[in-house]
């Protein structure tokens, strides 16, 4: 979706402001909204493309107002309340400060089974969470073959940002078939895809008004269509010319 | 000497403090996150996964041609099998390393989120989530890189990396010169994590010694 997550080539932010000897969490409440995030995503109730799906589902205001464990947070309210894991309810009552009514909630006794105990925590976090599958068809293109990128604006997740729709680049390289986030995110199933990384000149992107030579970005296959530099049967008035 | 009527009471929790820790409750009592997972997992990534680990890799590829080809070829193996460091998992489960060189440089942002690769530089620091780096990097590389202190030759060719995938990106910093000798372990020293994300390069043998003079 074109949310405010998708930030590349946007202006007026200001510089970037590097700190000395950061840490690694700025605020007691980070450590605990990291941990409560993972923890749950451990049980298994929605995949990651549903939880950057559920960030950036954020209004574009609060979303550039909040800090990035703000956004986590929020996020990881609606993924929750989402599946039937915690009742609307009771999760603004808890967060206002009140204390549990009578009334038992909601519960989902599939999410509980699956609670990671503090021992199994360096197993899990070992095992992460690859997106590679076999592939099941041919790749379409090799390195080196010139592509296009598709001009989509879905509704949904996808991972393709809007400065790069559109755009010729080169496939650099070819990563094997990964889960396709723009299904996954929305429980419709992995449908693992080849995944490139193009290459795109980066005059091809912004005009003149860039500092980078290239901008490199990882595509799956739906992204993208087969281009050529001067492909006259895309565009029927210069082959009219032409003749 | 404090006298007892004077003690300092705890910091006033503020609004979110007590937001998250009241959902942090809910989650307990329904069953879902083991409090004690969660202690494990702030120490995990507070104390013991961390850009050192990133600045081991870099060090034997400098000191290692047999590694740094390996590296370069299939870096998810070379960083994270047993055979390698065995530095694998979570947001890191497929690794490409990128070599700068006099005539290259790569530089590594993720415009949609904040991909990075946990088990070689930990958790992101906030400015690489930030709207100014998310927005700016992909454009405007050269003046990120003025923010940082940093300003590279204008023929150096400037290639950008945006992580819109589950692949994640290691720069290999060039190894400064005035080290030839040096051990692995004096060679990780000189690996920032800035030099590993592409928005610093490695520390010179001066630099080094000045900041540890410094501290």
């Amino acid at each position: 979706m074109n949310g405010a997550q998708d930030l590349g080539g946007a202006m007026g932010f200001g510089a970037v402001v590097p700190e000395h000897d950061e840490e690694i969490f700025h605020a007691a409440w980070e450590r605990h909204a990291f941990a409560i995030t993972l923890a749950a995503g451990f049980t298994g109730q929605w995949n990651i493309d549903m939880a950057r799906s559920a960030r950036e589902s954020l209004p574009p205001a609060q979303y550039l107002a909040s800090s990035y464990y703000e956004i986590w947070f929020e996020g990881l309210q609606r993924l929750l309340i989402a599946r039937g894991m915690i009742g609307e309810q009771e999760l603004r009552a808890a967060l206002a400060g009140q204390l549990p009514g009578e009334a038992p909630g909601v519960r989902s006794a599939e999410a509980a089974a699956r609670r990671v105990a503090a021992k199994d925590v360096a197993a899990v976090l070992a095992k992460g969470g690859p997106t590679e599958r076999p592939a099941e068809q041919a790749a379409r293109f090799q390195i080196g073959d010139a592509v296009r990128t598709v001009v989509i604006h879905p509704a949904h997740h996808t991972r393709l940002p809007r400065y790069v729709r559109g755009k010729r680049g080169r496939i650099l390289a070819t990563h094997g078939a990964h889960v396709f986030p723009d299904t996954n995110a929305q429980g419709l199933g992995e449908h693992p895809c080849w995944l490139y990384t193009v290459q795109f000149d980066a005059h091809e992107l912004w005009g003149p008004d860039t500092t980078a030579s290239s901008v490199c970005v990882d595509c799956w296959e739906p992204y993208l269509q087969p281009d050529t530099p001067l492909d006259q049967t895309r565009d029927p008035m210069a082959s009219a010319v032409s003749r | 000497m404090q006298s007892p009527n004077h003690t300092h009471p705890d910091a006033p929790l503020s609004e979110m403090d007590i937001r998250v820790r009241a959902l942090e409750t809910l989650l307990i009592d329904k069953g879902y996150v083991d409090p004690a997972a969660l202690d494990e997992l702030v120490d995990t990534y507070e104390h013991r996964v961390g850009p050192h680990n990133g600045a081991r890799v870099v060090a034997r590829a400098w000191t290692d041609p047999t590694y740094r080809a390996w590296l370069l070829a299939d870096a998810t193996a070379a960083i994270g099998s047993d055979e390698g460091f065995g530095f694998s998992g979570r947001q890191g489960e497929h690794m490409v390393a990128l070599e700068n060189t006099p005539q290259l440089h790569n530089m590594v942002v993720c415009t949609l989120c904040s991909c990075y690769p946990w088990p070689v530089l930990g958790l992101p620091p906030v400015w690489y989530k930030s709207a100014p780096y998310r927005s700016r990097a992909v454009i405007d590389p050269r003046g990120v890189l003025a923010d940082f202190g940093l300003q590279l030759p204008t023929q150096t060719e400037i290639r950008v990396w945006d992580s819109t995938a589950e692949i994640r990106y290691l720069v290999l910093p060039m190894r400064p010169d005035g080290t030839d000798g040096w051990s692995e372990e004096q060679l990780a020293k000189l690996v920032t994590r800035d030099s590993m994300i592409g928005t610093g390069v490695a520390l010179t043998p001066q630099a080094l010694a000045a900041q540890q003079a410094s501290t």
